[in-house]
């Protein structure tokens, strides 16, 4: 989750050029255990580096869904990953199988975070594609760029595939 | 394991590799540290980059070693630094003692996390903010510097390195679990255009040296172990040849020194960021990653013609005594907002000769305070 | 002895810092002549030679003789003297510790400083005692010896100071007595010398305190006392074993060979800035 919110903030920051404070929260388990990444945008100086209201939540477990969704703002956009988060709060919600995708095309649940970011690339302007994908060539672990370029992709198509199919009903 | 080359202008990176960075960019060529949260990633980068620029890492069995092989180095003429959090904090107040008495210049990070104790490894506190202060036996004087923002870690580190081989005295840069760990843009500046300072050396024959002389500037020129000057260093009262002493003179004469370098150069010190303070009747006094807070809690009160303003000493320690008596002089209230139970408010009562009001705005549940609470805190009490 | 005064005078730092601490028949003086000695042997530059020490009586040794001189905290000279040969391996570096300084307070440092191997010559000095604050029992305190804090006998075990050296690393290990002051300075030469850490534990009395405490005599009685109980590990083999009992060995008792870590570090330096 740390990795993703810094290639995210790393896109935005560097590659888009706006300004950018990425902080996180996790337990002293240097693996596993509950961790979350908090990004504020924004086209002048950031004071508070933490977001008060949320204009973005993307959940990719049922706990962090439940815990954050109370902070997202009216208009604010929520994506979960919908293998692993079944009580949905709202019926405006972007819900894709991050995880299970991840597992299925690439073989590794590892890069479920990274197909989300490419979801929300395309979901949203908060992002720029090919900022993104200059930040993962930048900050994904050696040997694992072209994994990573790959999910991110996915997450591109992913959700041209289901807007394409919603205009088809 | 902390990977990459220091390189182009603007990078987005992490408050503690700022602070490492800074420390390399200000000259620092010796890390001795021990593994805490959440400092580890500072020793994390220097241990890649120092072997880099000819430097040396050492991974100590503890926090006492590790200050103890930071002085030592510094004595044998290198810039040398460690980096810890509050309960390696503790373990280093014997040493900080001893790099004061014996004026070796080094460089303290403590990245703040919550406390007593073990505490809090992974939350943010500003708990330790008297500590740096008063944290070893006997009487001394602090510097503590204390950064709000990633770019701040980085330009900060190379103020402590200058102010600490200015003074020859031990330099703690005060951050905290959330600088350390939170990630900005930060444009980084030419070599050229970093301003560095290092430590005066003896123009004297050795048989003239006084490895502690006492001068009108109350700092003695150092020269290093090998160069020719064979004096002795101890954290023994001493003498200005290095020499232990039991005399009440020889005593008072050391002990004013100490102090005096500190006192007589607060104006050179101390560093202060103001926002609306022209025309405030209200200031918030925070430090650090809360400044931060307080700063967008003044806007919003400013929208609300609210006149209110920040106070952000950027330098905890010295206090500035003269500049907060004057400024309290204009004020109707201030609200001092801090990570703990009341540390820093201490201080700013102290000056306060009575006229006016002192509230505290304090948090220690782990999370910070927010601009909204700043906000609402100036509506309550105005 | 006029000529043996004659060479360490060169090195003491004779106009400010005499009289010493040190009760009149202590053995830490006699160390001191046999260390310059040694150095003097080995024809070191005063100048490339630091001194570092702790807190005791024999860590006062530094502030007497005319060396780069750091008189540490109490247990830690030999994490300051890691930082001073990190940052200028050409020094020569010299720990002179005690038995309370090194092993108890300084335990942990002193079996880490074993373990990393940095190229340095720490001499520990043990009277069984903590002289300067007057006659308290230390790690090295015999099994129901007295001291002021063990007035009814002490009844923890002691430390094999040179077992607990070789246990943890160091590559290098001897010991001697102030009584044996010529094999002594011939130790510490040969510790100078070798590449990698190097301990001399020497033997020495403090009458003042230990000695009065358990009535083992005066300055004259504990020397004959380290005369009469050391073995030469060179004659060890040719004493019976119940003759060795309740006796100690001297001379070098361990010698091998490990990587040390300031010329590894130069490997790390070379590597990390792509000279290999």
């Amino acid at each position: 989750m740390v990795f993703a919110g810094t290639v995210l903030a790393e896109a935005i920051g560097v590659e888009d050029g706006k300004n950018v404070c990425q902080t996180q929260s996790y337990g002293p388990e240097a693996r596993g255990g509950a961790s979350r990444s908090d990004l504020v945008v924004s086209s002048g100086e950031i004071y508070y580096p933490k977001p008060l209201k949320l204009d973005l939540l993307l959940a990719l477990t049922q706990e962090a869904c439940d815990t954050y969704f109370p902070a997202l703002k009216e208009d604010g956009v929520l994506i979960v990953d919908s293998g692993l988060v079944d009580q949905l709060p709202d019926h405006k919600v972007h819900g894709f199988p991050f995880t299970q995708i991840a597992r299925d095309q690439i073989g590794t649940s590892m890069v479920a975070n990274i197909i989300a970011l490419g979801a929300i690339a395309a979901l949203t302007k908060i992002v720029s594609r090919k900022g993104l994908l200059e930040a993962i060539k930048k900050r994904a672990p050696k040997g694992t760029e072209e994994r990573n370029l790959k999910a991110a992709q996915l997450g591109f198509e992913l959700t041209q595939r289901k807007k394409r199919a919603r205009k088809k009903r | 394991m902390v990977k990459t080359t220091i390189q182009k202008r603007e990078r987005l990176i992490l408050g503690n590799r700022a602070c490492a960075e800074g420390a390399i960019a200000a000259g620092c060529r010796f890390f001795a540290g021990y593994p805490i949260t959440p400092s580890t990633e500072i020793a994390e980068v220097l241990a890649w980059e120092l072997p880099k620029v000819g430097g040396k890492f050492i991974q100590m069995e503890d926090e006492i070693a590790s200050l103890a092989a930071v002085i030592g180095a510094s004595v044998a003429g290198v810039k040398s630094m460690t980096a810890t959090s509050g309960p390696g904090f503790s373990l280093m107040q014997e040493h900080i003692g001893y790099a004061f008495m014996a004026e070796v210049p080094c460089v303290i990070v403590n990245v703040q996390r919550g406390g007593p104790s073990t505490g809090l490894p992974t939350k943010i506190a500003q708990a330790d903010t008297m500590q740096a202060r008063w944290g070893t036996h006997g009487d001394y004087h602090a510097i503590a510097l204390a950064p709000s923002s990633v770019a701040e870690c980085f330009h900060f580190t190379i103020r402590a390195f200058n102010l600490s081989e200015k003074y020859r005295t031990p330099v703690i840069v005060l951050t905290d679990e959330v600088v350390g760990h939170m990630r900005e843009k930060v444009t980084f500046p030419e070599s050229s255009e970093i301003k560095i300072i290092n430590r005066m050396k003896p123009t004297v024959h050795p048989g003239w040296y006084q490895h502690f002389e006492v001068n009108p500037h109350f700092v003695s020129p150092m020269a290093s172990f090998g160069e020719g000057y064979r004096y002795n260093i101890t954290g023994l009262t001493h003498n200005p040849d290095g020499f232990p002493t039991a005399r009440p003179v020889a005593i008072k004469e050391k002990l004013d020194k100490l102090k005096n370098k500190i006192t007589h150069n607060v104006n050179d010190i101390v560093e202060i960021r103001e926002e609306f303070m022209e025309d405030a009747h209200i200031a918030v006094f925070a430090y650090g990653i809360v400044a931060r807070a307080a700063r967008q809690a003044v806007h919003m009160a400013r929208e609300k013609r609210i006149k209110a303003g920040l106070i952000q000493p950027l330098t905890v320690w010295p206090f500035p005594d003269v500049y907060m008596e004057h400024m309290l002089e204009q004020l109707d209230l201030v609200i001092v907002a801090e990570l703990n139970q009341g540390q820093l408010i201490r201080e700013v009562m102290r000056v306060n000769t009575g006229k006016t009001r002192v509230r505290g705005l304090n948090r220690y549940d782990s999370e910070l305070i927010t601009p909204d609470q700043i906000f609402q805190k100036i509506r309550e009490e105005k | 002895m006029a000529l043996l005064s004659k060479v360490t005078h060169q090195y003491l730092r004779t106009k400010k810092q005499f009289p010493n601490v040190w009760c009149a028949g202590c053995g830490i003086g006699t160390i001191m002549g046999a260390i310059i000695r040694a150095i003097d042997g080995l024809k070191l530059p005063q100048d490339d030679v630091v001194m570092v020490s702790g807190i005791g009586c024999s860590s006062r040794m530094p502030v007497y003789v005319d060396f780069n001189t750091l008189h540490a905290t109490h247990g830690r000279p030999l994490a300051f003297a890691t930082g001073v040969k990190l940052a200028q391996p050409n020094l020569k570096v010299i720990i002179i510790t005690g038995d309370g300084d090194a092993l108890a307070i300084g335990g942990n440092h002193f079996i880490h400083a074993c373990r990393r191997n940095i190229d340095l010559t720490t001499i520990l000095i043990n009277n069984s005692t903590y002289g300067m604050t007057g006659g308290q029992v230390a790690p090295t305190t015999p099994f129901m010896k007295i001291g002021t804090t063990a007035p009814y006998g002490n009844r923890e075990r002691s430390f094999d100071i040179a077992k607990l050296a070789i246990a943890a690393g160091a590559p290098f290990v001897a010991r001697g007595t102030v009584y044996h002051m010529v094999q002594l300075r011939k130790l510490v030469e040969e510790a100078i010398q070798k590449k990698g850490f190097s301990l001399v534990e020497v033997i020495s009395h403090c009458h003042t305190l230990y000695g009065r405490l358990n009535k083992e005599g005066g300055a004259i009685e504990m020397l004959k006392w380290q005369k009469e109980h050391a073995i030469p590990i060179s004659a060890a083999g040719k004493v019976p074993p119940e003759k060795l009992r309740g006796k100690f060995l001297t001379g070098v008792l361990w010698d091998i060979d490990f990587p040390e870590y300031c010329e590894e570090y130069d490997k790390v330096m070379a590597e990390a800035q792509g000279k290999m």
